[in-house]
């Protein structure tokens, strides 16, 4: 039966209430967003991955490949965005050489929803996907639930407040690619700044029209950790030695060479002969 | 014999049927509530020689824009304004506290009258005891003005009692949406020297077009104050939200596959 299995529902619950609960699943906190330009279209993301108030990971990576022209950014439980994102892949790269035409983001986006909307919201995946294909430059937002929304410019996650009110602010309707990605870098720093639940650095991609996609990891990274003040390393001889063994793990007696045979491609597997 | 004190002198329950205990209810409920009418953020930024805050003009029935004339930026006393967000019945029993406090403060014809840091003491203490009672006023409130030393003065108190001071400040959906805006002006203490009031003015329009933009619950029908440290205090009213752009909407058709 397809769809999640529910049996231990009730079994969680009870342990929850007694003091077990589940451990939470990590989140990407986050701020992501997409905008189009004159000519492609770009997506950029913050690099910070939450567990709770804990940050699991401080420079993850949120922006994934599902086509070479069809990238990803994606908010919500992390696993959920990674895995689903990898399965479109697959199931896009096999559909492409079905159909012997490039893969389009309408078909990813049509697949994801469908996906997302069988399992009622569960596999927490919101994304924002964006792309260039035979039909041009596109751009699109799908919640967890199977929504989906078009738009020039779009924002999702915690900090997707904070990055909207930049986008709101400075978007217009035509942008050169350098103006969208200095405004989709601004729009994230938004959000690492005034969000608790993104940080770190900007991850970009930018999708041009009849150009291969070029993924800037760490575009911008304003928060380097600054060089320590002293070394704390101990000097050798903090720790005083107050017995020394030491016991040959390695038969090291000398063998006589008697014979040498060199052999060549020791690398190459034997394949039927 | 009943030995259970509390039913003596009551009729007998297996005679004339259970007591009813919701007779002691009876009298006005007066504990947490849920507000009614409210109004939506208000926003506010320091700058060289001053504050300046804004609120729109919308007193909302849950999602219905009951009134739009409703003015959220009180003058108090001769240089100091006080904005109010959340409930709108609330805030004007505040506002009639207010009032009072002013004019018992007069009394003493001392020529001595209250600046901000003092009607913010107050408020915040007024705030802080009704929550202590679980029975708060339901409102997140700015107070803007001078500080005796001349320099501007700008602080924060709400439902809960909680008090903040920051060159920029907003309280409800501003939080999320105009504060990251008016960091870019102000983000640290003393940064408010180097902001001209143009500066600031724009700063504030640009906040709440946004706010309209992207608040369900906003008009671009506002209130500008503006509370300089030389004692002036100007409430611009019936502003309206400038330049919007709403011509992304041309290239847009359906949510995914349909086409132009």
């Amino acid at each position: 039966m397809p769809g999640f299995n529910f049996d231990n529902y009730q079994r969680n619950k009870f342990l929850a209430a007694k003091g077990y609960p589940l451990p939470k699943a990590t989140s990407t906190g986050t701020t992501i967003v997409g905008c189009r330009f004159d000519g492609g279209v770009v997506i950029a993301a913050d690099t910070r991955a939450t567990e709770g108030d804990i940050v699991a990971d401080k420079n993850c990576e949120k922006l994934h490949r599902i086509s070479p022209t069809i990238w990803c950014a994606g908010a919500g439980t992390a696993a959920d965005c990674e895995f689903v994102t990898q399965l479109m892949s697959s199931t896009l790269e096999l559909h492409a050489l079905s159909t012997g035409r490039k893969p389009r983001v309408v078909t990813c986006l049509t697949l994801l929803k469908q996906h997302l909307f069988k399992y009622q919201g569960h596999v927490g995946a919101y994304l924002i996907v964006a792309g260039v294909d035979p039909t041009g430059p596109r751009l699109f937002s799908i919640h967890a639930h199977g929504s989906t929304d078009v738009g020039y410019y779009l924002s999702l996650g915690s900090g997707s407040m904070a990055a909207m009110a930049v986008l709101e602010t400075k978007w217009k309707p035509s942008l050169t690619k350098e103006d969208a990605m200095s405004l989709c870098a601004e729009a994230i720093e938004a959000g690492i700044w005034n969000d608790l639940g993104s940080g770190s650095n900007v991850d970009m991609c930018v999708m041009e029209v009849d150009k291969p996609a070029v993924l800037f990891r760490n575009y911008r990274t304003p928060n380097e950790r600054s060089t320590k003040e002293q070394s704390y390393m101990f000097a050798r001889g903090t720790t005083a030695i107050l017995k020394e063994k030491v016991r040959p793990v390695v038969d090291t007696v000398p063998f006589d060479i008697v014979q040498e045979t060199i052999i060549q491609d020791v690398d190459k597997m034997e394949i039927d002969s | 014999m009943d030995h259970n004190p509390a039913n003596w002198g009551r009729p007998r329950a297996d005679v004339y049927g259970p007591y009813n205990a919701a007779i002691h209810n009876a009298g006005p409920m007066a504990r947490t509530q849920q507000p009614s009418i409210t109004g939506t953020s208000v926003i506010a930024i320091k700058y060289n020689n001053g504050v300046m805050l804004a609120a729109d003009n919308l007193a909302s029935y849950g999602s219905l824009a009951r009134f739009t004339d409703q003015e959220r930026l009180i003058k108090v006393g001769e240089e100091t304004v006080v904005g109010l967000s959340g409930d709108v019945s609330d805030m004007q029993y505040i506002q009639n506290l207010l009032e009072r406090l002013i004019i018992e403060d007069n009394y003493e014809q001392d020529g001595h009258h209250l600046r901000a840091p003092h009607i913010y003491e107050y408020l915040s203490r007024v705030m802080y005891n009704r929550r202590s009672k679980i029975d708060p006023l339901w409102n997140a409130i700015l107070v803007a003005g001078k500080k005796d030393d001349g320099s501007p003065f700008l602080a924060y108190v709400d439902l809960l009692g909680v008090t903040y001071s920051a060159p920029t400040i907003a309280t409800g959906f501003g939080a999320y949406l105009a504060i990251p805006l008016l960091r870019k002006l102000a983000a640290n203490d003393g940064d408010e020297k180097n902001i001209t009031q143009e500066q600031a003015r724009a700063a504030i329009d640009e906040c709440m077009k946004v706010l309209f933009y992207r608040d369900a619950r906003s008009l671009d029908k506002y209130s500008v104050a503006t509370v300089k440290t030389d004692g002036q205090v100007t409430i611009e009213k019936d502003v309206r939200c400038k330049d919007m752009s709403w011509r992304f909407a041309e290239g847009i058709r359906g949510y995914g596959n349909q086409q132009l």
